[in-house]
């Protein structure tokens, strides 16, 4: 409900604005301000019944109400409260005096005693918790004031015995929210008794409402967000909530235990029923760890959550996490990771083929054998192997977390990760493979785990096996047979899903320079070199070929010995490959060959400042130029830009700046071209057919803006009010034209008008950093602004055209660090020759993979378009969990576009390109009215326009006859 | 004295024939009613004939709950309801309900057919039978009668197991079936609220083990079939129709759905395919990941996995058949089994347990050389692998539930007493809650103290708040007022309503008392020395000094008189109300001790 009443206030809120600035110079809206409390009382008035009333407030409370006017409509809703019998009426008053205080610029202090008076009268439940929870909004605006927060935590205190479970919620509510951070500051308020606040929201851990009980604990936890240090005695009272009945008592308890352990990790608690004492971590360790096998699995999601995070733990309860004592008919059995372990480390290979090697062994002592530990005896055997996908997720997200803090952690859950890889919800075998990549650098693999890892690699699943060669790339291996079996296996899932290949390739360069010297001794093998024959020279076209040299070549980089190996054909490949596949095959020392390795090693060596100071010094040559005369002006810009360019190619590091600070001179190349025209001194009728030119330029500039704007990530603030300048240099320039060119008015009138409101809207966005715009266009512009305000279309437009011939050109300020969006479809590839076939009239699904680089927010913004033949073009917003996020700055896309035409017989060529939308508004800063709560949707989804930002591909499709 | 009796007619210290007598609060309820596997005499069937000498079963018992559709658990039903004679209502739920004929079928039929066995139930009785039967929902509340009500929790095992809560007014009993603790691929974990029960009655078949995680099992499971497939060979599984045999083709299914793999699977089909039907039809019974995914797929649906037909066996190339029997010592298992053990590429995997004297158990304990029938010997070289996939819970499994559950006490069926005996210790210990394992026939009675809702008035209640402090919801609290029982119900009303409601006087009760005091004073001096130790005594309440000479303490009137024979001695005279009881032995307690010496 507030969730839609805030998006109708903000619906009405914007035409407000419209309304300001349609007739900015005028008074008018002061005059409708008093009229707003005046026109609630009299409908307040006229309301003969209850439910009249409530209707009255729904609809007062759809419009906004301004700062100034807040205390007006407060006194009025008070009177009526008063008067008010019906508690529903009553209710909605209570909550609309909370609304209100909440009104930016208001200061509510003065409606408080108000509130609290109406609160000592009131009778109903709901409406003394409706007034609770507006105080609390009170108290929460004025966090300075401490003698009105004493007072709020004086009536909550008071209402704290109330009957109602709603009113008591409130209150512990209120006191979590305001309860005093500082003692010191309480003893001077007036007397009244020192509360200690964590002591009273304490004794409602014991409410007989479980609802009470949940929110004692959340208001517990809120004073512990603000930062007041909770009571180590809270922990034995949060224990025992532990064995709550209701799940949400539970979960929030989990919660509190996790916040005392952090707070107090090294104090001493003992352990009843014996006479031993643990740190306070391990015990509360111990307790979250058995709710990991609760009744109830949100209280285990939580549990198994908050143990990720408790790095304090002693080691030894860590691993304890890990254990579970097997037992088969009382005697002690091995698991069957400790056989595995056995196996290879007696040296045989494979697991048991015999029946009852997994035979019991040792008898157990009976008393000896703890069926319920209190420790934290396999929690994560429990957590892993939960019904709920979500737990799993949870324990094997908190396993990453753990083992990264503690390697030899890493290396015990490893038997345990890789178990997860054959869980039955993709999403978990997922994550447990990203994790098992997080904590790589801790572990090594062996043997048999190895295999089980890469049994995965032939997954159906896509995104299984790409993650999992991720993994490979940084997984440490102890054997010359691990990467061998690595190897086969890889080639394996090479000839499966060919599509891999890139990927494969990558993972093999990887694998090849972290094991050198494991490769050494298998290279042979793998090129099937003979010491005294021949062989046949492979083909050099092989994906399989190319990733076994992959492999070598990155091996050999750091293995100087093995190029000896290579037979003549390798060296010819090396050769081929380093030149096409440059990004895999690194350079090597090869004998004999010294100058291609010389030729290629300087490239190599990044020299990182010389191309910079280029690119700074060729801006600043730039900048510098500010009165030469047209002609060299044009020429030093073109020159300089055609120098980005190329620097862009050159230094794909600076590729994102040298483009993204071409562009800018690009605009205002095409800028200072469009005002060189001659045009501008012939008379206007002469000048209908010259005018593309002009117009021309102030579109493509206004193209130019958006890609700057839209297009690149790592734009600041600066650098935007630097576009939108160039922006509304181009609007100008537009208006410019269309002046000259077109006869009447009438247009240029409503022109004019859209044009001073772009000026407006953009002094108002960019208020801040307009005296960095010392001289400009816009400096001029809004200095004459009360001038263009008054004079006709003529006018204005003979002053623009002055200034903009006058306005000096800005420094656009580099930012940090740019990168420019870009995307690559890899499927459809394109040049295939069978084409798509589907029934006319109905839908064909085509397969869309992409990857994005530097895209921000891509659920939101990218979008495919698929061009038909018939010049129609059709847009497709992909599903938010379309997109894969693989790496920092890198997203992938992966979706089916669904092709549809009705009218279609022969076979042709579908266009498809992938899309950046974008939507200039939602820079505007948001309005105090929604701050805080929700966006509209509206706002969100709105396409102002897109930049193509990707090659488009095309598709061939060929309809079928449609049966009968 | 209300107490909760149980006999176990079967399944007490043993596996198999399940069937339990539980009587609560009045009512009698069996619980199961299973056939034994190893006996083919009466023995198979409990003994019905405990329950009543003479006299219908009907008129005794107030229902019959099955937990599942295992024929240890429900294999006696149509010969208990039909031939011995009952008529109830037989509580199961849907999936049970279902599945549950169709394995009575088939026991009938090999009963009947190849045994040859005369007065066994027939296929009408069966149909009889299940007409009796009532079916329940998960967590459905069914009342069976006025006060008795029965409710089905979720218990993992097979398809359709439940756990079943039976409670008249405030006492209940659990009985759990065969549950169990850890999901599979097909059906979720047992889960119970903390329901708080008198007796929890749970299976032990577990009840000294500790499980190895399912993952490690599963993993090798499917590697096993996967080499071997990929090298060519065809992989043999026995198992037994169902249960086990779904959850390994789900097991199967998913694994070639993921690697792509193109051998074909069979299944050989018989009641297979009704069950599997069954299976499509339940899904709410499965676990999360067949539930969220049946929209788009129902798993049961198998893509990879066909009907087996005979002639399949002989085809080339790899692939993997389920075949029935799951010991190996009859039946289509058995002739493929033949057929492929002289190739070592192949493999057999045996999924659970055999008995002595099968193919499955001699394979299984290394023999390579089989004696057939016809003086044959098979030499066995294909692989034989043993892998255990069982649905109960294990001794931590138990525990967890019993945990979840927080019963008073526990008693332990369905297991091996050597078993149970420490499982018993451990409950005991751990979680101190009282254990019991009665043999088959031995009754175990529990006393019980039901909670008696008694009405209070709100007059009376509002009072008594009134005079104390606020009321704490964990501490209680003393409240005067008389009990008035009347037509079987309790009502807690003020003894002045009391009074009038009945039309009685009140009468006045007084206690008086005399406490000798040592104190050669007048009388008038010893009262006052008494009312000044009262007054400092007794700060809160409000003591008075008569002009009479005597005290007043509230209404507890205190005189002081000289002793008749000893002068030194005083006599106080203590006086209170009945109302004032506690007060008033205070008080005298309090003077008996004597006053302090005064300060002159």
């Amino acid at each position: 409900m507030a969730a839609h009443l805030k998006k109708r206030v903000y619906e009405e809120f914007t035409k407000v604005v419209q309304q300001q600035q349609e007739e900015i110079a005028t008074k008018k809206l002061r005059l409708t301000k008093p009229s707003k409390s005046a026109a609630l009382h009299i409908d307040l008035c006229k309301a003969t019944s209850p439910a009249d009333a409530l209707q009255y407030l729904l609809q007062f409370a759809r419009k906004p109400v301004e700062a100034e006017s807040v205390e007006g409509v407060v006194r009025i809703l008070l009177e009526h409260y008063y008067k008010e019998n019906d508690p529903s009426v009553r209710l909605k008053i209570a909550s609309l005096l909370g609304l209100l205080s909440k009104t930016a610029g208001f200061s509510p202090d003065c409606i408080m005693d108000d509130a609290i008076n109406i609160l000592q009268n009131e009778k109903s439940h709901q409406v003394l918790a409706q007034l609770l929870d507006t105080l609390l909004a009170i108290g929460t605006k004025l966090p300075e004031n401490q003698a009105i927060q004493m007072r709020l935590v004086d009536v909550a205190c008071k209402h704290l015995t109330d009957t109602s479970h709603g009113v008591r919620n409130k209150c512990l509510q209120l006191l979590g929210n305001l309860g005093s951070l500082e003692k010191s500051v309480t003893k001077d308020g007036e007397g009244l008794a020192v509360r200690d606040v964590q002591k009273i929201i304490g004794d409602y851990f014991s409410d007989q409402d479980p609802r009470v009980r949940t929110a004692a604990i959340k208001a517990m936890l809120q004073l512990h967000e603000r930062g007041l240090k909770l009571h180590q005695t809270i922990y034995n009272q949060a224990c025992k909530l532990l064995s709550d009945d209701y799940e949400q008592v539970r979960s929030a308890a989990v919660q509190l235990i996790w916040v005392v352990s952090q707070l107090y990790p090294e104090s001493i608690v003992p352990i009843p029923s014996s006479n031993e004492e643990i740190r306070l971590v391990d015990d509360a360790f111990g307790k979250i760890c058995h709710m990991v096998s609760d009744g109830s699995w949100v209280v285990r999601v939580q549990a198994a959550k908050l143990l990720g995070s408790m790095e304090q733990v002693s080691s030894h309860f860590l691993e304890q996490t890990l254990d579970k004592k097997l037992m088969s008919d009382l005697r002690r059995k091995r698991t069957a990771h400790e056989r595995a372990k056995e196996l290879y480390s007696s040296g045989e290979f494979s697991s048991g083929r015999k029946w009852g090697d997994d035979a019991p062994k040792e008898e157990i002592d009976t008393g000896a054998v703890n069926l319920i530990e209190s420790g934290a005896c396999g929690a994560f055997v429990h957590g892993l192997e939960d019904e709920m996908y979500e737990v799993r997720i949870a324990a094997v997200e908190a396993l990453c977390m753990l083992a990264q803090s503690s390697p030899s952690f890493a290396e015990k859950c490893l038997d345990f990760l890789v178990d997860m890889f054959n869980d039955e919800i993709e999403e978990v075998r997922l994550q447990s493979i990203h994790t098992m990549r997080k904590i790589s650098n801790n572990i090594t693999l062996r043997e048999d785990q190895l295999d089980t890892v890469l049994a995965v690699l032939e997954d159906s699943s896509r995104d299984i096996r790409e993650a999992l060669h991720e993994l490979l790339c940084c997984t440490n291996v102890s054997t010359k047979e691990g990467i061998h079996l690595a190897l086969v296996e890889l080639l394996k899932n090479l000839t499966k899903y060919p599509t891999d290949r890139d990927s494969i390739w990558k993972c093999l360069k990887f694998l090849g320079s972290r094991h050198p010297t494991l490769v050494l001794p298998l290279v042979p093998e793998l090129l099937s070199t003979h010491p005294f024959f021949d062989t046949a020279e492979p083909d050099m076209d092989d994906p399989a070929y190319i990733a076994v040299l992959v492999l070598i070549f990155n091996a050999a980089k750091t293995c100087p010995t093995m190029p000896a190996l290579f037979s003549d054909h390798t060296f010819r490949h090396y050769a081929y490959l380093r030149d096409s596949l440059s990004h895999l095959v690194p350079a090597l020392r090869l004998p004999g060959r010294k100058l291609v390795s010389s030729a290629v090693s300087p490239s190599i060596m990044p020299h990182e400042d010389p191309s910079h100071q280029f690119l700074q010094q060729s801006l600043e040559r730039v900048y510098s130029l500010q009165h030469l005369d047209p002609q060299g002006t044009q020429e030093l810009l073109e020159l300089t830009i055609r120098d980005l360019q190329r620097l862009g190619e050159l230094q794909s590091e600076l590729a994102g700046v040298a483009d993204f600070s071409a562009t800018y001179l690009r605009c205002q190349l095409l800028l200072i071209k469009a005002l060189q025209e001659k045009l501008w001194n012939v008379a206007a009728p002469l000048y209908l057919k010259q005018s593309d030119l002009a117009s021309a330029a102030a579109k493509q500039i206004m193209e130019e803006t958006y890609k700057m704007e839209f297009m690149y990530s790592g734009v600041e603030n600066k650098q935007v009010v630097i576009i939108h300048h160039m922006r509304l240099q181009a609007k100008a320039l537009q208006l410019i034209v269309t002046a000259r060119t077109t006869r009447g008015l009438d247009p240029l009138f409503g022109m004019c008008e859209k044009f001073l409101q772009e000026v407006d809207f953009f002094q108002r966005c960019f208020i801040a950093d307009l005296p960095h715009l010392q001289d400009s266009f816009v400096d001029k512009l809004l200095d004459l602004m009360p001038r263009l305000m008054t004079s006709k279309p003529v006018e204005v437009v003979k002053i623009l055209q002055t200034m903009l011939r006058q306005s000096t050109f800005l420094h656009l300020p580099l930012p940090e660090q740019i990168h420019k969006a870009s995307a690559t479809i890899i499927e459809p590839a394109g040049e295939s020759d069978n084409p798509l076939r589907f029934t006319s009239g109905l839908v064909v699904a085509l397969d869309v993979d992409a990857t994005l680089e530097h895209v921000q927010d891509p659920q939101n913004t990218v979008k495919v378009q698929v061009l038909y033949p018939d010049g129609q073009a059709q847009m497709i917003h992909p599903k938010p969990a379309d997109f894969r996020n693989p790496g920092p700055g890198r997203h992938r896309l992966i979706t089916q576009v669904y092709l549809s035409h009705t009218a279609w017989t022969e076979p042709c060529q579908v266009e498809v390109r992938l899309l950046l939308a974008y939507n200039s508004s939602s820079r505007i800063p948001k309005s105090p009215w929604i701050e805080g709560g929700e966006v509209s949707p509206q706002v969100e989804t709105s396409i102002e326009g897109t930049i193509p930002f990707s090659k488009s591909v095309k598709v061939y499709i060929m309809p079928k006859p449609a049966r009968r | 004295m209300p107490e909760i009796r149980v006999t176990p007619l079967g399944a007490g210290q043993d596996v198999g024939r399940s069937c339990i007598l539980v009587s609560i609060a009045g009512k009698n309820v069996m619980l199961d009613c299973g056939m034994h596997m190893g006996f083919n005499d009466d023995r198979r069937f409990p003994d019905f004939s405990y329950i009543t000498r003479n006299g219908r079963l009907t008129d005794f018992l107030d229902c019959v709950i099955i937990s599942h559709f295992h024929l240890d658990h429900c294999g006696a039903l149509p010969y208990f309801s039909e031939m011995v004679g009952y008529d109830g209502p037989i509580y199961m739920t849907h999936p049970t309900q279902a599945i549950c004929p169709i394995l009575l079928e088939d026991y009938r039929k090999i009963a009947v057919d190849k045994k040859g066995e005369a007065n066994f139930f027939t296929s009408q009785m069966i149909k009889d039978c299940m007409k009796k039967v009532v079916a329940v929902h998960l967590h459905q509340t069914v009342q069976v009668d006025d006060e008795l009500e029965i409710k089905a929790y979720y218990a993992g095992h097979v398809l359709g197991a439940a756990m079943f809560q039976i409670k008249v007014g405030s006492e209940s009993v659990v009985y759990t079936g065969d549950y169990n603790m850890t999901p599979d691929r097909h059906l979720g974990a047992a889960w119970i609220d903390k329901c708080r029960p008198n007796l929890l009655i749970t299976e032990s078949t577990y009840a000294t083990t500790i499980r190895d995680s399912k993952r490690c099992r599963e993993r090798d499971f499917l590697k096993k079939v996967h080499e071997a497939v990929e090298r060519g060979g065809k992989v043999l599984i026995p198992v037994f129709a169902l249960g086990r045999a779904q959850e390994l083709c789900i097991l199967l299914e998913t694994f070639w759905e993921r690697m792509n793999l193109k051998a074909p699977i069979y299944f050989s089909t018989g009641l297979t395919e009704k069950a599997n039907h069954y299976y499509k039809l339940f899904i709410t019974w499965t676990n999360q990941k067949i539930r969220k995914t049946f929209v788009q797929r129902n798993m049961f649906e198998f893509k990879h996995i066909k009907a087996f037909d005979r002639a399949f066996a002989d085809n080339p190339g790899p692939m993997v058949v389920f075949a029935t029997p799951g010991m190996l010592h009859a039946g289509q298992s058995l002739q493929i089994f033949r057929k492929w053990a002289g190739n070592e590429k192949n493999m057999v995997i045996m999924p659970g347990y055999c008995v002595q004297g099968t193919v499955g158990h001699k394979i299984l304990s290394g023999q390579r050389k089989l004696e057939m029938e016809g003086r044959q010997v098979l030499e066995v070289k294909m692989q034989v692998e043993y892998m255990s996939f069982s649905a109960h819970a294990d001794a931590k499994g138990i525990m967890q539930l019993v945990g979840q559950a927080e019963p008073e006490s526990v008693l332990l069926v369905h297991g091996e007493a050597k078993k149970m005996e420490f499982l018993k210790q451990k409950i005991e210990q751990e979680l101190r809650v009282s254990c019991y394992m009665p043999a088959n026939g031995e009754t175990v009675t529990l006393p019980t103290s039901p909670s008696i809702p008694v009405g209070v008035s709100l007059g009376l209640l509002k009072r008594e708040m009134a005079q104390g402090l606020l009321p704490d919801a964990k501490k209680p609290r003393l409240l005067h007022g008389t009990l008035i029982m009347k037509d079987s119900n309790f009502r807690l009303v003020s003894s002045e309503q009391a009074l009038k409601e009945l039309g009685l006087a009140e009468h006045q009760l007084r206690f008086t008392c005399r406490v000798h005091l040592h104190d050669p004073r007048k009388e008038q001096e010893t009262a006052l020395r008494v009312y000044s130790h009262l007054k400092s005594v007794l700060k809160d309440h409000c003591v008075q000094h008569l002009p009479d000479g005597s005290v007043t303490v509230e209404s507890i009137l205190i005189q002081a008189a000289a002793h008749s024979e000893d002068p030194g001695t005083k006599v106080l005279l203590v006086s209170w109300t009945y109302q004032d009881e506690e007060l008033g032995s205070y008080l005298t307690s309090l003077l008996k001790k004597g006053l302090p010496q005064a300060p002159s």
